[in-house]
């Protein structure tokens, strides 16, 4: 007589709940431990998100997109000379090369409502992935409210801060940064933007908003772009950025796009 | 004033106790990139070993940042109780620790010491330990804290359900909510870290969570981790809060970086108290600390970080916390390189606020640009189980897909319970027997399709 082999994981009878979430959930389980297949797919899904640690700034690409948009562009280096570096000692990061403030000065802005910088962070998959997409929509909104943007920075090894001395430079009102987000293991291409009124060398956390999870499978481009203008200009009618500007108006697009 | 110790005829000299705190560490990229730490070894070693003579009233006699220029200085100096330190104030920090780890400091002695303790003292004290050491006197602690159920007790390990969601999605939080919950996670809190700090939002996910624990009766409390001022707002609109969150640092500076100081904190605090919300008692407040948050905001003070990190327990112990976690791994390799610097600094951190007489848990953690992965974690957990940690992070298969970290699961904290014999908090592992989730000895029992918490979606 055969006999019936006992499956040896145990499984939820909730995978259905799957659909609303990108989350682990509903795993299933052998004693206390979670299935083979679970482990090792969350192996494999490390081993992404460190490769997106080390991944490459795309930069032809980039600058021929940004042109064509009849964008200026400033391409320009910190002080962090590669990614070990750049992992170990942050503040080289947060600082441009004196070549590249150089540059910035020689250029004697005059003023903009903002600058725009777009920096490889953690994840220069983020910016080569969205960084366009995003300033496709962004930049007709600048338009439609009469906001002026100073040249837009590429930043290699960059950091949030790095946008401080870049807005202050080009004397912007208010700088937004661009930012490879720290890569998670759904999401090694995350993008943030961190907006900081009357950008200056030395700033911290609390002068700066952030919007964060910039993907199509987080908050979309559409919705991204329009809370980061927003945003902007609730900033530059407070003539504040920070903890001290709530973001009272807008609500998250989530609900409709999964429920 | 300056501290020597002399090595085969070399004599090193730390011109400053915060100085020799400094070199003292245990090494760490933190310290490295602050240019704190000891040259070498050997340096490393002297340091411990002149820190080993340094009477324990130096600390209140010499603060590491002036008591003028620092609101923690203050905090910590006018709060220090001199007859709670009394059965310690004649010893050398070297005799601190062998006295805390001698059988006369049982878990009644140490519970009486914590308001005579300061964070340097704590720090320094770590500074001499072994991993073996931090989690021997660690265990002995018992910190116990209530609002609907009780936290804390000795063979108890609590887990923060989190939630989070890229987008906040209601149904997407529920999910995750439901899985923790059949998995026996949730009791420390269920708390989600907001995709967008916007008070109307939070408002909305305060309100479901609300829901949520009142329709099942889960004798547990939720929070949504936004900022102080966020949540003040919101207890001023009387919204279903039952704990204000903040993240807190070790200095004045750092505080200043994240937008807080005492006397705002201490306005959260008396506001979300007139609420009234805890069942069982008033413990209404959660802070996340992390060693780097300091240097991270260039507000150190020529401090190290773990000793920044300790004076951040001061700040968080003038609020009667229920829930004090250090993200471990969050901040990343420039402060805590690798999984041996994480290790060590979740066991110092884990020490040193029980000591300190906080209700500790700890985000056993790490970041994908950290030289670290589950294996590491493995053993920080089971290491963090046997010494006693009041709670961890239980996050969906271990991934924090808002907040791109790995953490531990639903899953690692069945196993740390089951490995070393540790129950959920006495309420809610009530109720999840009575939920048919787990049973009374503790063992996970198979969910039913038709189970009323899957019924919390799609109705």
């Amino acid at each position: 007589m055969k006999e019936i082999q006992k499956p040896i994981v145990q499984t939820d009878p909730w995978a259905a709940l799957k659909e609303f979430t990108a989350a682990r959930i509903a795993l299933g389980r052998t004693g206390t431990a979670e299935p083979l297949q679970a482990m090792l797919q969350f192996r494999l899904a490390h081993a992404n998100a460190r490769d997106a640690v080390y991944a490459v700034f795309d930069q032809q690409r980039l600058l021929q997109e940004l042109r064509s948009l009849q964008q200026a562009v400033f391409v320009l280096h910190t002080q962090a000379a590669g990614r070990s570096e750049y992992l170990q000692y942050p503040h080289r990061g947060r600082r441009l090369l004196a070549k590249a403030a150089d540059e910035l000065k020689s250029f004697n802005s005059t003023s903009y409502d903002i600058c725009l910088v777009l920096a490889d962070g953690l994840s220069a998959t983020a910016i080569n992935n969205h960084a366009i997409p995003v300033l496709k929509l962004l930049l007709p909104l600048f338009e439609k409210y009469g906001l002026s943007l100073a040249p837009i920075c590429l930043v290699q090894e960059g950091r949030v801060a790095i946008g401080d001395e870049c807005g202050s430079l080009l004397r912007a009102r208010l700088v937004a940064v661009l930012i490879g987000e720290r890569p998670g293991l759904s999401s090694p291409d995350s993008l943030g933007v961190y907006l900081t009124y009357q950008p200056v060398p030395g700033l911290t956390d609390e002068s700066r908003n952030c919007i964060s999870n910039i993907r199509p499978e987080g908050l979309n481009y559409t919705a991204a772009a329009e809370k980061i203008c927003s945003l902007i200009r609730e900033s530059l009618r407070l003539q504040l950025s920070g903890v001290g500007l709530k973001d009272n108006t807008t609500a998250l697009p989530g609900n409709e796009e999964h429920g | 004033m300056a501290y020597r110790y002399t090595i085969q005829h070399h004599t090193y000299t730390f011109d400053t106790l915060t100085t020799l705190l400094a070199k003292a560490s245990p090494f760490r990229s933190g310290d490295a990139l602050a240019g704190l730490a000891a040259a070498d070894y050997k340096e490393r070693v002297a340091a411990q070993l002149a820190l080993a003579d340094v009477p324990l009233r130096n600390f209140l006699l010499e603060p590491v940042i002036p008591y003028e220029q620092d609101e923690v200085t203050r905090l910590i100096i006018d709060s220090h109780d001199a007859a709670a330190f009394a059965p310690v104030a004649h010893f050398t920090t070297g005799q601190f620790r062998d006295w805390l780890l001698s059988d006369e400091a049982d878990t009644v002695t140490l519970r009486k010491l914590a308001p005579g303790v300061t964070p340097e003292m704590v720090a320094a004290v770590s500074k001499l330990m072994r991993n073996q050491d931090l989690i021997s006197v660690a265990r002995k602690c018992e910190v116990i804290t209530r609002f609907r159920n009780t936290l804390g007790l000795k063979g108890r390990l609590s887990v923060r359900l989190q939630p989070n969601h890229p987008t906040d999605d209601p149904k997407g939080i529920a999910a995750s909510i439901v899985d923790g919950l059949l998995y026996g996670s949730g009791d420390a809190v269920i708390g989600i870290n907001p995709a967008t700090d916007s008070p109307a939002h939070v408002l909305t996910l305060l309100h479901m969570l609300d829901a949520i624990i009142e329709r099942f009766k889960i004798p547990t409390q939720s929070c949504i981790l936004s900022h102080v001022t966020t949540s003040l707002q919101l207890v001023q609109q009387k919204a279903p809060l039952d704990l204000v969150f903040q993240s807190i640092g070790g200095t004045e500076k750092t505080n200043k970086s994240f937008g807080i100081n005492l006397a705002l904190l201490q306005e959260a605090w008396e506001a979300v108290l007139s609420l009234q919300r805890g069942s069982l008692g008033n413990n209404v407040m959660y802070f996340e600390t992390g060693q780097g948050s300091s240097l991270s905001a260039n507000a150190h003070e020529g401090v190290d970080q773990q000793t920044c990190e300790a004076r951040a327990y001061a700040v968080a112990r003038k609020f009667s916390p229920l829930l004090v976690n250090t993200v471990v791994g969050f901040i990343g390799p420039e402060y805590l390189f690798d999984g041996k610097q994480i290790i060590r600094a979740a066991l110092e951190d884990h020490f040193c606020g029980k000591l300190l007489g906080l209700p500790m848990g700890v985000d056993v953690c790490y970041t994908n640009h950290a030289e670290a992965d589950q294996d590491d974690m493995d053993n920080l957990l089971t290491l963090l189980g046997v010494a006693g940690c009041n709670y961890i992070m239980g996050i969906p298969g271990a991934d924090d897909i808002m907040l791109n970290y790995q953490s531990t699961s639903f899953h690692d904290a069945l196993y740390v319970r089951k490995v070393l014999g540790l129950k959920p908090a006495p309420e809610f592992e009530q109720w999840l027997v009575k939920q048919g989730i787990m049973n009374e000895g503790g063992t996970l029992l198979p969910v039913e399709e038709k189970h009323k918490l899957l019924q919390l979606i799609n109705q």
